[in-house]
């Protein structure tokens, strides 16, 4: 059996000299830098967070890395927008399909500071958030980047795509107006068309074989705890994996030649 | 790909990787501008296209229009370009399935080492045609509007019996145009042609009990009208005579 070789103990650093009699008492400046320093120390010491940190945003990116690399990231961001945005309308909104949905939605639209506005960036949020998506699926495909060794990343970024979907499906009944309802109506309808497993999902959807009152509040549940934890976890993992197999060069793009590098030189 | 392909890969990536420049902080400045990008793309939506509330949702209505958000419009336009009634589960859930499982698997089929888009016309083609197929079927979403008017004419033989009848005829008239069925069916020059049938002469293929009992329990994604019957019987019954009325043109 081979032998398994830990790593070394870490050597603690030796400390600090003290200062020369006579010496310059410190900056308020110079005390809070080090505060600072022996704060992150403290965290880092229990943690080994900053070999993770280093790990992650010291790595290189490839020569040519350009605009288009920049909307996985922004896909991210457009996501977190709607996680806080959704997180204040969730303060105000109520899931009861007997009219409190549609009651508090209009609170919110009314009569809450920036309600409206918070409001709009939710609901078109959404909108920029499938376009990006949209564009860096577009940008992964045509610079091959889906190729060895991405397949894995491919397949979560794919399934982020479809959650994505799913997001603006069940958030788009919440507002419970004429245009959310019907339009709810027939896509769940839609569902039930598919073959073996669709009656099933219908049924899921709407809590029964009808829609009833506990059909909004199963929505809301999805639309707010269900997918957004697993897209979280996903995008976590997408992440990881773009961390460690580093993003792709431009397609088009050779590594220069050595030799002319030192010809050059 | 082979292993010596894999590797030569590898090989090429690690040297583009050394002559490139650490994430921090040039990668993180641009991602940064973007982010600053979408942040204020987002607010100016908000800012100039608000957050309507339509009218409250109203399960006995006849007045609505289902129509979903915006980059469903293909979705919804694939029901209306796969005609046929045997055909409705693929356009509905067949040729979405399809397309995510072809998406899922692309690394697994699509195996050559080349990367270059113009050296891989069948994947670039493809793609291309996608895109294409999509903004167009976007494109014909947003423009199919919800008709609210059909000018097919009244039938000269109730005209001339008028009374009643032709009263019935009327309302029934407006409730159909008022219910959005122009939406998904065809009446005369009126109308969106699918996902559901033509109904210009829908008499003449089915009989008032039988188009009763499809408005009440119809053929998906259709929805159900048995709200409006219990609530609102006579305009359920001057909708099923209005529609047992069209023998074609």
């Amino acid at each position: 059996m081979p032998k398994l070789k830990l790593p070394a103990p870490p050597i603690p650093l030796p400390k600090p000299l003290p200062k020369r009699p006579g010496a310059p008492r410190q900056t308020p400046v110079e005390t809070a830098t080090e505060a600072g320093i022996s704060a992150v120390d403290w965290v880092d010491e229990r943690t080994s967070l900053s070999g993770a940190a280093r790990w992650m945003m010291f790595r290189k990116v490839p020569r040519g890395t350009n605009w288009f690399y920049t909307l996985g990231s922004s896909t991210m961001f457009a996501f977190l927008s709607q996680a806080v945005t959704g997180v204040f309308l969730a303060m105000y909104y109520r899931p009861d399909a007997a009219g409190g949905a549609y009651e508090s939605i209009r609170y919110i639209n009314n009569e809450v500071f920036l309600g409206e506005f918070v409001h709009g960036m939710h609901k078109w949020g959404s909108s920029v958030m499938v376009i990006l998506i949209f564009l860096h699926m577009a940008r992964t495909f045509f610079f091959g980047a889906y190729k060895y060794p991405r397949e894995l990343n491919w397949g979560i970024g794919v399934a982020l795509l479809i959650l994505t979907m799913a997001m603006s499906f069940t958030g788009y009944l919440l507002p419970f107006d004429q245009r959310s309802y019907w339009a709810t109506i027939v896509g769940v309808n839609i569902n039930g068309t598919g073959p073996l497993v669709g009656p099933y999902l219908s049924d899921f959807l709407r809590a029964g074989p009808e829609f009833g009152a506990t059909t909004l509040s199963r929505f809301y549940a999805i639309h707010m705890l269900l997918i957004p934890g697993i897209m979280a976890a996903l995008i976590g993992a997408h992440l990881y994996l773009v961390a460690k197999l580093g993003t792709t060069a431009p397609p088009w793009l050779k590594p220069s030649d050595p030799v002319k590098k030192e010809e050059k030189a | 790909m082979n292993k010596q392909e894999k590797e030569s890969y590898l090989r090429e990536y690690a040297l583009m990787k050394q002559e490139g420049k650490p994430f921090f902080p040039y990668a993180v400045a641009k991602d940064g501008a973007m982010a600053a990008v979408v942040m204020l793309s987002i607010i100016l939506m908000s800012l100039f296209l608000g957050a309507e509330l339509g009218p409250k949702a109203d399960p006995t209505t006849t007045t609505y229009t289902p129509r979903p958000e915006w980059y469903f419009f293909f979705l919804f336009e694939l029901l209306k370009v796969i005609k046929p009634a045997e055909l409705v589960q693929l356009a509905t859930i067949g040729v979405p399935t399809i397309c995510m499982i072809l998406l899922f698997l692309l690394p697994f089929y699509d195996r050559s080492p080349e990367r270059r888009p113009e050296r891989r016309p069948i994947a670039t083609t493809a793609g291309i045609f996608t895109i294409c197929a999509m903004g167009y079927l976007t494109y014909l979403g947003a423009h199919a509007g919800p008709p609210t008017q059909i000018d097919m004419e009244t039938p000269p033989a109730l005209v001339a019996q008028g009374g009643e009848k032709l009263e019935q005829f009327e309302a029934g008239k407006q409730v159909v145009t008022q219910s959005g069925c122009a939406a998904c069916h065809k009446f005369g020059e009126n109308g969106n042609d699918g996902p559901g049938p033509d109904l210009t002469d829908i008499a003449a293929r089915l009989p008032e009990q039988a188009i009763a009992r499809t408005l009440i329990n119809p053929t998906a994604p259709m929805p159900s009208f048995q709200n409006l019957q219990e609530e609102e019987p006579e305009k359920f019954d001057a909708m099923v005579m209005y529609l047992s009325q069209l023998k074609g043109e």
